[in-house]
């Protein structure tokens, strides 16, 4: 496969001690510069397709991607993910009358519980996930809705937000803080998890909601006006909630200070939008119990209680929680791994019937003297 | 050629009428007649940019980013920023703003040094040097030798008698030969009296401004009485005048009104069936693009209709946006979206590339030839790829093919042959330059440049062998040679024909020096002596005698006529007693012929004084005749040239360039066509032919058309279709009749090589609408076809003809002015340099100095232009239609809202930051296999004229590829990412990580396709490469950065994106896959295809491989030799020779009158410097002379002539 790096003398190489009839090279000859570059005799690296690279490339290929195939389906398939859909599109499911019911402005929020099982115990970290589907977050007019110096603090944008978040910049003759579609349709929706014991008693389960947004999201991207000052009221004094919100951007969350404001990680999440119209987001952590020789979620019976705040059925849309374990390659998705042994696979097949190909046609061609 | 400009400004109104009055500016000035001053640039200062901006948005591509551009402001369409579109274009407008400012100030240059030229005006009765702008029409100004005519003038007087000039016309329309005009003898009278001319009132009428060079009609009226005026009174800008020492004029048209400046901008802009094939292509895109767009519209309605409609909740439609309205503007917003399938950079990354290709054509030594310190020129740097496509080639011969030099080679005296080397065992010894040869220093005068190997033939001279003494003599007294001696002993000859100027020098080195000549007598040095022969005739050379023949008086009394000619016309005048010497003389006749050489016998007779001079007084009768003149001194020469005495033969070589027959060859076997157009007789032609093996003995036959009319030369050609091609009959031609427009003229095989030589006269038949597609397909059956006797018209029109019917590429190559025709005619021409005269090369696309560098132009350079342009173009749209076509993909899952799939900046630094230079390093360095090997093996030439690498059916593939690349680079990370989260359980399948993880697998994706395409990894490209890749990083975290979104908040909001996603395992696994997967098909086709159907490169490839790539051995170059019996070509030019100007006192005691300063005084009466074509030879090989200052021509005698009226 390598080849040549170029025979410097060439057949001019050595003319150039000759001087043209001008004589004594006083005069200026327009003679070209002998060098490589200009005689394109850079040394070169000339790869070209033989059997011999080819074929073992395919094989390579193949033994290499099978491993990682395999590999890659094993850990997913050891991720263990628990998945239900609490829409309340079906008259059985306990969240109809709260689906069914539904208006912007419902003051009492509706509240469901669904009751399910793991058949499988959740070691380590659990996540809690919530999925929507056929939720258009990549709309390119939903996508740009957003004034991102706004949510970065930047004192003028909070009070005069960019023209892109229109319809949703200001809200009767006050700016809206955060403006922008995608902040006015934050999933709102409380998701609260019980283990109930055999005996019927239940207990809830610690949902952990720090740590649930990149980091350069939480520190970088978005930021308070005015810094880190507790008080967030003030800050945030002349401008409206979104309209479909219950509460302002300040009282997001009502337990922790800190998580208020634009740096509220459940808006931070919502706030990176999805690339599929289905998607899953980050809601809770369940964290491992220290000390405990106890899985994370045990097997058993647990409800999952619902405040239905978010509306999807008229679009058809879907709402799911998701409890999911995790690896190193992330979470359940058997795509990649299946993808990989396909890949390897082909790779290996193609590889043999080129060797066939090369074996019984290559070298009756390749051999065969050039006509010249 | 060039300062005579390109374009034209329009006129103002029509004039109907042109009236002048000489002398008389303030009558001429009511007219608003243009001054003198031409304008070919185009801009100022001030009117640069809006001019030039203007021009450039005229230009299809422009115009449709200008229009992208004004999509993008409009806030509902918008789906990319300004700046993706922005950048580019102000990019690209600013390199050809550039370009053509570059250009204009080289224009304002030449038209400022055009404008300053100083010329002599008479202005209120005296002569004024003033600045050619200044002239204005009515003016009368004065010319010298040499100078160009300052504007359209009307000749009133001049120094030549009968108030002649000569001009030269070669800037006007390329001929070189001198033309006369003739003034008036009323306004002649006036001479150079300067009060005369003062005085002169007369007023023109004439017709207004027009381009026809050959046409002009006026009035003249001068005291009373009024004058016609045609085209032999006018003098047109452009012209030279030459052999005239003033000529007085009146301006009629000045400046842009002149008939030069009216006929220029005619220049075809050349442009490259890539090109053409870019142009279709490029509006396939643009309904490509429309049919994407309108495919996604109809989307978009739908799903505005079944799911927007309710998504309102979420996100609102705009106010008086309904499902129709907003399928409308997405159509807009994808059109801006996919614009990237036009790429604007394709255009000045094509012009880049030419360029760079050029240079190499310029920087090559290999095409650099040492002698006269010429190297290549690409003087037009967008046909390159052009260069590897062509067909045909139509080449002039003399000073292309051949130096135009001929040498004395070899002689036959008394049946001895003289001028092989033969070692001692008798074998003939190949001359080379390193032999050493004969010593002429026993010669005081013999020219030093003079080479001649066997050393028999001077020790035959120092032996006083009669015979060789009798040879030499003859050879030094019966020519037309005229001498000029500047120092003693440094003679220069001027020969009518470069083979009787070799004939003399080789007598002059082996002691028998023509030393001068008088009209009545010639001078020689014999042997150190010096005699003088009385010349008492010269029966001259014409095409039917073939012979020239001299009687002249030795010192002693002796009569003698000497005659050499062409030896079958001297062998029938030869005395019967040579019958044996004959014999032998015959067979080194042969010998020379087999040789290529040209060949003349050489004869003498006694002639008895008495009947000379009855003779003499007959052939004076005869010349003073008024009947029959001709006839009757014919009748005569053929009485007294009889019964002749055979001396020997003498064999001329009509030297051809180095290398010739070798390069014919070898673009032979690269199935290139070669067709010889000459305007030299057909023997020489022949035999050229044969020399430089383009005929060949072997051919089954050499068909012969010379017939002398339209159904002659029709049943010739069909005669010589049938014998190569029995019963293929005719079906095309009525095929042809029926369709009105031009048809293709498919190639027809024939088993069996054939040449076809055709004259000048049947040409012109040939060449009829009605024969020319018959003479075609004859042609083209042929292997070689010489036509001879061309005149520089025809020849263009055998290049268009072709070019016409064929779907081929066309190349002349040629040096002369007659040349130039056919040069500019075909798609591209080739100009030798460093000949004669610079017209061929000024209107050449490429220039060099030697005809074997054609060889290496094409099947070195030609070959890489047009594989390097292929290469960059199926990748290029390769890679650009990937690039758009994932974002059609993307899509069906984004609503139809025109969201893109990358960032973008990457969309606006993709094809300009992160792409452009690893293809342009392709593009401009690579090489499947290196000069030596392609010389090896031609037929690697052959691909690119069958278009192979680049058509609609490979733009097609390319498109192809695309669709399948696209839908990897989407759906492998839409699979991959679909539900997915980091290692720690947060979100990475946001919109923002989907770009950064797509854009990464595409820029790598289109990396590896691209090396795979390279076969040739230079530093450079890998620097490229690799640069690109790391700069895409680099790019990409510094944009995603924190400092930068701190500080340019709303332009980068993609912070971290690269970072969190980039760093998880399953992203880069899923960028390998993607990666594999785009190019594994590829993989798999390639090898297949050199598997089962290896292409010639392919094989040469494996070859080179296998050799280890060393080079292989330079191929000896062998002399071609013939072993053929048939001989022709003798030493005469085909023009009448000039006996009689020698022998007139006319010629040679011009009146010398007194010269007027500036004109150095070296005796023009004694420069005679015959036709400018054949003027320089040299025994040596050496181009001698510079070129003349004056050319003259045939036209010289004419005059001379015409003097003694």
């Amino acid at each position: 496969m390598m080849a040549s790096s170029y025979n410097a003398k060439e057949e001019d190489g050595h003319h150039s001690g000759a001087v043209g009839p001008g004589g004594a090279g006083v005069i200026k000859s327009k003679k070209p510069d002998n060098t490589a570059f200009k005689q394109q005799r850079l040394p070169a690296w000339q790869p070209i397709l033989t059997a011999g690279t080819v074929l073992p490339a395919f094989f390579v290929i193949g033994l290499i991607f099978i491993p990682i195939g395999i590999g890659l389906f094993v850990t997913s398939n050891n991720i263990k993910e628990f998945e239900i859909d609490y829409t309340g599109v079906e008259e059985s499911s306990p969240c109809y009358v709260c689906s069914f019911n539904y208006t912007w402005n419902n003051t009492t929020p509706c509240q469901c519980s669904i009751p399910f099982s793991l058949d499988q115990p959740f070691e380590s970290n659990v996540f809690m996930y919530y999925g929507l589907s056929n939720f258009y977050q990549n709309h390119r007019r939903y996508v740009k809705s957003r004034d991102d110096s706004q949510l970065n603090g930047d004192k003028s944008s909070l009070l005069n937000p960019s023209k892109e978040c229109e319809p949703y910049r200001s809200s009767q003759g006050s700016p809206i803080a955060p403006c922008g579609a995608i902040a006015n349709s934050l999933f709102n929706d409380t998701l609260e998890l019980f283990y109930n014991f055999p005996n019927g008693t239940s207990i809830p389960i610690p949902l952990v909601k720090k740590g649930i947004a990149w980091w350069t999201d939480k520190h970088v991207k978005f930021r308070n006006p005015g810094g880190n000052n507790n008080n967030l009221t003030a800050t945030f004094a002349g401008t409206a909630k979104p309209v479909n919100w219950r509460k302002p951007v300040f009282e997001l969350d009502p337990s922790d200070p800190d998580n208020n404001g634009f740096v509220n990680e459940d808006f931070i999440v919502w706030m990176r939008t999805a690339a599929l119209p289905t998607f899953r987001k980050l809601y809770r952590i369940i964290q491992k119990k220290k000390d405990n020789m106890m899985p994370t979620l045990p097997r058993g019976n647990y409800t999952l209680n619902v405040t239905y705040n978010y509306p999807v059925r008229s679009f058809e849309g879907r709402k799911r929680m998701i409890l999911s374990t995790i690896s190193w390659m992330g979470g359940k998705n058997p795509f990649l791994g299946i993808a990989y042994i396909t890949v390897g696979s082909v790779c290996f097949f193609l590889g043999v019937v080129l060797l066939f190909i090369h074996h019984k046609y290559g070298s009756r061609n390749n051999n065969a003297d050039i006509p010249n | 050629m060039s300062f005579f400009g390109l374009d034209c400004v329009r006129k103002r109104e029509r004039e109907e009428e042109r009236r002048l009055k000489a002398n008389d500016r303030d009558y001429n000035l009511s007219f608003k007649y243009a001054t003198n001053a031409i304008k070919t640039s185009k801009y100022n200062a001030i009117t640069f940019l809006p001019l030039n901006l203007f021009e450039q948005f005229q230009r299809i591509a422009n115009a449709y980013f200008l229009f992208l551009l004004v999509l993008q402001v409009i806030p509902a369409i918008s789906s990319l920023s300004w700046f993706t579109t922005v950048v580019p274009l102000i990019l690209v407008l600013f390199v050809t703003a550039a370009k053509d400012a570059i250009d204009d100030i080289n224009r304002h240059r030449s038209d400022k040094k055009v404008n300053n030229r100083k010329v002599q005006v008479l202005i209120n009765g005296e002569l004024r040097s003033e600045k050619w702008l200044d002239v204005q029409v009515g003016d009368i100004i004065k010319l010298e030798n040499n100078q160009f005519v300052t504007a359209d003038l009307l000749l009133l007087s001049s120094s030549e008698p009968l108030n002649l000039v000569y001009i030269e016309t070669a800037e006007l329309d390329g001929e070189t030969n001198l033309k006369v005009k003739q003034a008036l003898t009323v306004t002649g009278d006036m001479g150079d009296s300067v009060t005369a001319l003062a005085a002169f009132n007369g007023e023109v009428r004439c017709e207004p401004p027009n381009n026809r060079l050959d046409r002009f009609t006026g009035t003249l009226s001068f005291a009373g009485q009024k004058y016609p005026l045609d085209n032999e009174k006018v003098l047109l800008r452009g012209c030279t005048l030459r052999n005239t020492e003033w000529c007085f004029g009146l301006v009629i048209f000045g400046g842009q009104e002149t008939k030069l400046m009216q006929n220029c901008g005619k220049t075809t802009f050349k442009r490259t069936s890539i090109d053409r094939l870019m142009n279709q292509l490029v509006l396939c895109i643009f309904g490509f693009l429309a049919i994407m767009c309108a495919i996604l519209a109809i989307g978009n309605y739908i799903w505005e209709l079944e799911e927007g409609s309710k998504f309102t909740v979420f996100l609102p439609r705009e106010e008086g946006v309904d499902a129709a309205f907003s399928s409308f503007l997405t159509f807009w917003s994808y059109v801006i979206i996919l614009n990237t399938v036009v790429p604007i950079s394709l255009y000045v990354s094509v012009e880049i590339i030419r360029l760079g290709n050029s240079f190499f054509i310029e920087w090559d030594r290999k095409m650099y030839y040492e002698r006269s310190d010429t190297p290549a020129e690409a003087r037009t740097t967008t046909l390159n790829e052009e260069l590897g496509q062509i067909k045909y080639i139509f080449s002039d011969k003399t000073g292309t093919l051949t130096q135009n030099i001929m040498t004395f080679n070899k002689c036959s005296i008394n049946a001895k042959s003289y001028g092989d080397v033969i070692d001692y065992s008798g074998q003939r010894l190949e001359i080379t330059e390193d032999m050493e040869s004969v010593d002429f220093s026993f010669n005081p005068l013999a020219d030093p440049k003079f080479q001649f190997y066997d050393h028999s033939l001077v020790e035959a001279v120092k032996l006083e062998n009669t015979e060789v003494h009798a040879f030499f003599r003859l050879l030094a007294l019966c020519h037309t040679v005229m001498a000029e001696e500047k120092n003693e002993g440094d003679l220069h000859y001027q020969a009518q024909s470069p083979d009787e100027g070799a004939l003399v020098t080789a007598a002059r080195n082996f002691g028998f020096v023509f030393r001068s000549r008088t009209p009545e007598s010639v001078t020689i040095v014999e042997m150190g002596t010096q005699r003088v022969y009385e010349l008492l005739a010269i029966l001259d050379f014409n095409n039917v005698r073939k012979r020239m023949s001299v009687i002249v008086r030795s010192p002693e009394g002796k009569l003698c006529l000497y005659c050499k000619g062409a030896d079958t016309i001297i062998y029938e005048r030869l005395h019967q007693s040579c019958s044996k010497l004959m014999d032998v003389t015959t067979e080194h006749l042969n010998e020379f012929a087999g040789d290529g050489l040209r060949t003349l016998a050489l004869a003498y007779k006694d002639l008895d004084e008495a009947y000379f001079k009855e003779w003499k007084q007959r052939h004076h009768e005869a010349s003073t005749a008024l009947e029959d003149r001709e006839e009757k001194l014919d009748k005569l020469s053929e009485e007294i040239e009889k019964d002749l005495m055979l001396l020997g033969a003498t064999a001329i070589e009509d030297k051809l360039q180095d290398g010739v027959a070798h390069t014919i060859e070898q673009l032979a076997k690269a199935d290139i066509k070669i067709w010889v157009l000459t305007g030299d007789k057909q023997e020489t032609a022949e035999n050229i032919g044969y020399s430089c093996n383009m005929l060949r003995e072997e051919m089954n036959e050499v068909f012969i058309v010379a017939a002398h009319s339209p159904e002659a030369v029709r049943e010739e050609l069909r005669k010589a279709r049938t014998t190569m091609k029995p019963g293929a009959e005719d079906t095309f031609v009525s095929k042809t009749i029926l369709g009105n427009t031009p048809k293709i003229v498919a190639d027809e095989t024939v088993s069996g090589e054939y040449g076809l030589v055709i004259n000048g006269h049947s040409l012109a038949y040939a060449l009829e609408p009605s024969m020319e597609v018959e003479f075609l397909r004859t042609a083209c059956m042929c292997k070689t076809i010489i036509c001879c006797r061309v005149t520089p018209l025809q020849k263009a029109q055998v290049v268009e003809l072709v070019k016409r019917y064929k779907r081929a590429v066309t190349l002349a190559i040629g040096d002369g002015a007659n040349d130039v025709s056919m040069i500019k005619a075909a798609h591209i021409g080739v100009g030798i340099s460093g000949q004669e005269g610079m017209q061929a090369v000024l209107a050449s696309d490429y220039s060099f100095a030697q005809f074997r560098f054609l060889q290496r132009l094409l099947l070195v350079h030609g070959r890489w232009s047009y594989l390097r342009m292929c290469k960059f173009l199926r990748y290029f749209f390769y890679k650009n239609f990937t690039f758009t076509l994932v974002h059609f993909w993307y899509a069906f899952f984004c609503g139809f809202s025109a969201q893109t799939v990358y960032n973008e900046w990457f969309i606006t630094l993709f094809n300009l930051v992160y792409t452009a230079l690893p293809v342009l390093g392709m593009s401009l360095f690579d090489q499947d296999v290196s000069d030596s090997w392609s010389f090896e093996y031609p037929q690697l030439y052959v691909p690119g004229q069958l278009n192979l690498y680049f058509s609609k059916t490979a733009f097609a593939k390319c498109v192809l590829h695309s669709c399948y690349c696209s839908l990897v680079l989407f759906f492998i990370p839409y699979g991959a990412m679909y539900d997915t989260v980091r290692d720690d359980g947060r979100d990475v399948a946001d919109y923002q990580s989907f770009a950064v993880l797509a854009q990464t697998c595409l820029l790598i994706a289109v990396c590896i396709q691209l090396g795979l395409d390279m076969s040739y990894w230079t530093v450079v490209n890998h620097v490229f490469v690799w640069g690109s890749l790391t700069m895409y990083f680099v790019v990409t975290f510094t944009m995603y950065s924190n400092g930068m979104y701190l500080v340019f908040t709303a332009s980068f909001p993609f912070i971290g994106s690269a970072r969190n996603s980039l760093q998880q395992l399953n992203v880069w696994l899923t960028i390998l896959l993607t990666s594999i997967l785009c190019v594994l098909p590829v993989l798999t086709y390639r090898f297949l295809l050199i598997q089962l159907q290896p292409t010639i490169n392919d094989r040469v490839r494996l070859k080179v491989l296998q050799a280890k790539a060393a080079p292989p051995p330079p191929r000896r170059r062998t002399r071609i030799r013939r072993t053929s019996t048939r001989r022709s070509g003798y030493a005469f030019s085909h023009v009448q020779g000039y006996g009689d100007l020698v022998t007139s006192r006319r010629y040679l005691h011009r009146p010398a009158k007194p010269r007027s300063s500036g004109f150095t005084p070296t005796g023009r009466s004694l420069v005679f410097n015959p036709t400018g074509r054949s003027a320089g030879y040299s025994p040596t090989g050496h181009n001698q002379s510079p070129k003349q200052e004056v050319e003259a021509t045939s036209l010289q005698m004419y005059r001379t002539r015409d003097m003694s009226f």
